[in-house]
């Protein structure tokens, strides 16, 4: 085991994105921060800052005007990283599925590795999200070089800025 | 001649939680003007609850996460507007409570966000430690922490036992000591007062013209509250209510109305616990609803109205939804006007604004 990948997974740093979501999944990711559920306690700290950032946590069902700013996100993430999509929305796009403006769901835009369910995901499911996170980057320890690789989709219609 | 730049916010930024883009062009340290983004949130909501009038109930409450239990209630009490269904007594004082504990919800989350825009991570941490509380509280009453799912046609989803609301009332006096200490904080702290105090100030005579709502309008003096009209008025349940507002009409203004508000909810909840008689919680109904219903609730961001127009059938024709952010929003402009580039996330969180209401 490289020394890399033996202290990342002690300490991973957290890019939260909002793609269209209510705001409820957000706030129980604001709720991980907070002294109730404090993550911080594990080394989880909320960077705002995509070239920071080891995990995405992504809400929302993407929504077309947000669909190239999640692909910049994940682009501009250093490599070894990983995904998780928090609630029902960001996993299908479940709960908006008659609304016309989305792409339903994380996974049809990037990879995604974790998917957590419940509309709102409660705090503990997502507190297991990264912890199973963290597991799948230690199994993934040799794969890291092709799933740098990787690409989401094809973009499905024309981005305007 | 002073320098110019133009610099960019969102849509991804670390004090705003939601997708909101703005464009600062400044001279110098001062802000010259604003261009407003939207849409990053725009889901079509509005088509989908054409779909199926008892799926709304639900798919309301996601229009916004923080306010989603005025989003069903003010829908669901246009449709009881539309079919002449009356709410039973005990449904009214349960709306009532889960109305108040979600404004308390909301209202310390604006607060902890104004402080984590001004950096004062301390306070943030204390607002949602309250916060959780509520959340719990919320949680033993319906079952859920976000989206309540509680409301239906003519009443509520789920009753309350006589234990669990003594449980309640419990929980929430013994916050009560601790919601005033942060509203202490709030009121005389140094780094509070120097962040908030004569910034980001809307006239009386701007917030009339540019129409808003909620405590922003409250903030700048004008004592305009949903809750005291209508057919949802609380005084109809035998509540005693009295709106708060100010008259500075800055930043500190709107956070001192939130924090006054925060308390008074408290009290409001507690008044409708102990009013609680036994008895149905909701009023039958069959068959589908034909007709228009119009509906208007004092969600925490200020009013929101709900129009609704039935055809008979499973589906609706249209349900028009007004936000309070939506108006809440524009008058930025005015408000970031000469200020100084570091006040603009403190003054933007300061109004509040909901983009996912916005946008829907
Ligand atoms: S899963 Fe539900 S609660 Fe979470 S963002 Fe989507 S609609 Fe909101």
């Amino acid at each position: 085991m490289s020394r890399r990948s033996r202290s990342r997974p002690r300490s991973p740093w957290i890019l939260h994105f909002d793609t269209g979501s209510c705001n409820g999944c957000d706030l129980e990711v604001w709720a991980l921060l907070t002294p109730r559920y404090d993550v911080e306690r594990f080394g989880i700290v909320n960077k705002a800052n995509p070239k920071h950032a080891d995990i995405l946590l992504i809400t929302g069902p993407v929504t077309k005007k947000c669909e190239a700013r999640l692909r910049a996100l994940y682009d501009q993430t250093p490599a070894p990283k990983l995904v998780v999509a928090c609630g029902n929305c960001a996993s299908t796009g479940a709960p908006f599925q008659d609304a016309y403006n989305h792409c339903h769901g994380v996974d049809s835009v990037i990879p995604v590795d974790v998917y957590v369910p419940g509309c709102a995901c409660r705090p503990e499911a997502l507190i297991d999200a990264v912890v199973l996170a963290i597991e799948k980057w230690r199994s993934l320890d040799q794969g890291w070089t092709e799933r740098e690789k990787e690409k989401g989709p094809e973009l499905g219609h024309e981005v305007r800025p | 001649m002073p320098r110019t730049s133009t610099i960019p916010f969102g849509p991804q930024h670390p004090s705003f939680l939601e997708p909101l883009h703005l464009r600062v062009r400044l001279e110098e340290e001062k802000v010259a003007g604003v261009d407003l983004s939207l849409g990053y949130n725009h889901r079509g909501i509005e088509y989908a609850m054409e779909k199926d009038w008892k799926r709304n109930f639900f798919l309301s409450e996601r229009v916004c996460g923080i306010c989603s239990f005025h989003h069903s209630t003010t829908y669901a009490q246009a449709l009881e507007m539309v079919t002449g269904v009356q709410p039973t007594e005990r449904a009214r004082l349960l709306r009532t409570v889960l109305l108040e504990v979600q404004r308390v919800t909301s209202h310390t989350l604006a607060l902890g966000h104004i402080a984590e825009a001004m950096g004062y991570e301390n306070l943030f941490m204390h607002f949602f430690r309250e916060r959780e509380e509520y959340m719990r509280i919320a949680n033993e009453i319906s079952g859920n922490r976000v989206h309540y799912c509680m409301n239906w046609l003519g009443g509520v989803r789920r009753d309350i036992s006589p234990e669990a609301a003594r449980e309640v009332s419990r929980r929430m006096e013994a916050s009560l000591p601790r919601l005033r200490d942060l509203a202490d904080v709030v009121r005389k702290d140094s780094t509070w007062l120097k962040r908030t105090k004569g910034v980001g100030s809307l006239s009386k005579a701007q917030a009339e013209d540019w129409a808003v709502v909620g405590p922003v309008a409250r903030a700048s003096g004008i004592s305009y509250d949903v809750r005291l009209t209508g057919n949802a008025a609380y005084s109809l349940d035998g509540i005693k209510f009295k709106p708060i507002w100010r008259e500075e009409g800055d930043s500190w203004a709107r956070c001192m109305v939130r924090m006054d508000e925060t308390l008074q909810s408290v009290e409001v909840c507690l008044q409708a616990l102990s009013l609680l008689k036994e008895g149905p919680v909701a009023s039958p109904f069959k068959g589908n609803p034909s007709g228009e219903g119009f509906s208007r609730n004092e969600a925490p961001r200020g009013e929101l109205m709900y129009w609704v127009k039935a055809n008979g059938t499973a589906g609706l024709d249209r349900v028009q939804v007004r936000t309070p952010a939506f108006v809440n929003i524009p008058p930025l402009g005015e408000m970031l006007q000469g200020e100084q580039f570091a006040n603009v996330p403190v003054i933007v969180v300061s109004v509040d604004p909901c983009i996912c209401c916005t946008d829907r």
